[in-house]
């Protein structure tokens, strides 16, 4: 019989083995190669860390409060321009563009899908189009756009529709394309019609491939945001932070960082937790 | 000419000549057969024999397939593939309902999933079931549609052998109460002979050995065994 007593306790070099029991080896622990438990609130100590040597250095008079100012001053400018109203007013106008931009360019994604992933004739119609249209960069089109309609908020929200439409469209129809056959032939043996085929097989087979496109989505309608704000706008977060830079307020510009931080955290948790939610039953495949 | 005696039971299945070819690769190569209502029949054949090409052509799922031939079959007609198909993002009872509407679908999906031994697991997603409750609830799935013919693709053939010789026992004791003409495709020729009533070989597209199971008779298993593995060309023997 062999013994399978697993010991914990720490051998020292010199210390003789144990004994064997019925010429067997007692089994000894191997050395553990993965990098074992996680430590509480992983995520945080790094922030945090930063944030206090940056409080420290501030403190100690070690920064040049005109390249990085406090933390406390960013704070402090903070709610200085919200009380004053500035600060409101320019997040609003933001949240307006990247929402109106959002909206066209999600409605318009998941529209173009389901008609290229679902007929020939669409796919023929629409995928060739979307292709070319992904392979100039958006942001390129902003001189054409500006010269088309305008500079007012048309051009900045159609800018924003087509970075957003482009993932969203890219990933919906690449998931509607790749639906398994076997379902396909399952909903046909089944005497399924095309409108429940539609809604009970395709439709959850390719919202995997929609959040996907979904959360490319939102981050490209704030990238998209920041670059129209930065260089043609005249109200908005991204003007605020172009004024600053004119006077050389740096606080002001911490300010539209975290305010631009705080939109893409939000936006990506509420995408997240929706995803949680519609595909409850993917959560027992990875558990 | 003198008139056909009427054949006591009709036939659920009828084929006369039936042809099926891929890319000029000739699969079923005019085959005649007649499956009367209520038989339980198996279809044993090597792989690549068309025995499955034989079933989707009944199921009338070869779309794009080039053939000719006749081919008659029930109204209601269920398939059981060799996976489960269940969706996914659905729990076992709506997938089992799949296709199935009216107001009493959901009591009837509830007594088919008791009656494959699931009653409980209507909640489930299919992730959480073993891969035999999965096959049960396929067969839960096909059985709610009170099929007059039931097409099963090799059903067991993913399942590890102490569930499979449970699952020939439930299938054969649904078969007894629901009474459906039963085509079972296996390359399994014990669960053939198990299980069904009328084994068919399948060689080169053509039906080879058309076997009647007696199953009170004094014939033993090993009689059909030898016969049947003649006919596939295997030898018992180790060479």
């Amino acid at each position: 019989m062999t013994t399978t007593t697993t010991t914990t306790t720490e051998t020292t070099a010199t210390a003789p083995a144990p004994p064997a029991v019925d010429g067997a080896h007692q089994v000894r622990r191997r050395r553990r190669l993965s990098p074992g438990e996680r430590l509480p609130a992983t995520r945080i100590t790094g922030p945090l860390l930063v944030l206090a040597l940056w409080a420290a250095a501030s403190a100690a008079g070690q920064l040049d409060p005109g390249a990085v100012p406090a933390p406390w001053t960013v704070v402090e400018t903070g709610i200085r321009l919200w009380t004053e109203g500035t600060l409101t007013d320019d997040v609003l106008t933001s949240l307006q563009r990247a929402g109106a931009g959002f909206a066209i360019g999600l409605t318009a994604g998941i529209v173009l899908a389901l008609a290229a992933g679902l007929s020939r004739v669409g796919e023929a119609l629409i995928d060739g189009s979307v292709q070319l249209n992904r392979a100039v960069p958006t942001l390129g089109l902003i001189p054409l756009f500006i010269l088309w309609l305008g500079i007012g908020e048309t051009f900045k929200i159609a800018i924003i529709a087509i970075v957003v439409y482009i993932p969203i469209y890219l990933n919906t129809h690449a998931a509607l394309s790749g639906i398994d056959h076997r379902f396909v032939e399952l909903a046909e043996v089944q005497g399924l019609s095309r409108s429940a085929f539609v809604r009970q097989v395709v439709v959850p087979g390719a919202l995997p491939g929609f959040f996907v496109g979904l959360r490319l989505g939102v981050t490209g309608s704030w990238l998209g945001l920041v670059v129209l704000e930065q260089i043609n706008a005249t109200s908005g977060l991204g003007y605020m932070m172009f004024q600053a830079q004119n006077y050389g307020q740096t606080d002001v510009i911490l300010v539209g960082l975290v305010v631009y931080g705080l939109f893409g955290l939000v936006s990506d948790t509420a995408v997240r937790a929706i995803e949680r939610r519609v595909l409850s039953w993917r959560r027992t495949l990875s558990s | 000419m003198a008139p056909h005696t009427e054949q006591l039971t009709r036939p659920a299945v009828r084929l006369r000549g039936l042809t099926r070819s891929f890319e000029g690769r000739t699969v079923l190569d005019g085959i005649d057969l007649d499956l009367p209502e209520g038989q339980f029949t198996a279809l044993l054949g090597h792989s690549g024999s068309g025995k499955s090409t034989l079933l989707r052509a009944i199921a009338g799922i070869d779309h794009g397939v080039a053939g000719s031939g006749t081919l008659t079959a029930p109204e209601r007609v269920s398939v059981v593939f060799q996976d489960s198909r269940l969706l996914p993002w659905r729990r076992v009872l709506p997938n089992v309902l799949l296709g199935l509407d009216g107001k009493d679908a959901e009591e009837r999906g509830r007594a088919a999933l008791a009656e494959v031994g699931l009653g409980g697991r209507e909640r489930a997603w299919p992730s959480e079931l073993s891969g035999g409750e999965q096959q049960r609830a396929a067969l839960a799935r096909s059985l709610v549609r009170e099929p007059e013919l039931l097409l099963a693709d090799e059903p067991f053939g993913a399942l590890d052998a102490l569930t499979r010789i449970k699952m020939h026992a439930l299938l054969r004791q649904l078969w007894e109460r629901h009474r459906p003409s039963v085509l079972l495709v296996t390359h399994d020729v014990d669960e053939a002979i198990v299980l069904a009533d009328r084994v068919l070989v399948l060689e080169d597209g053509r039906i080879a050995l058309d076997l009647t199971i007696d199953r009170d008779g004094p014939h033993a298993h090993g009689e059909y065994r030898t016969r049947l593995l003649k006919a596939l060309g295997v030898s018992e023997d180790a060479p």
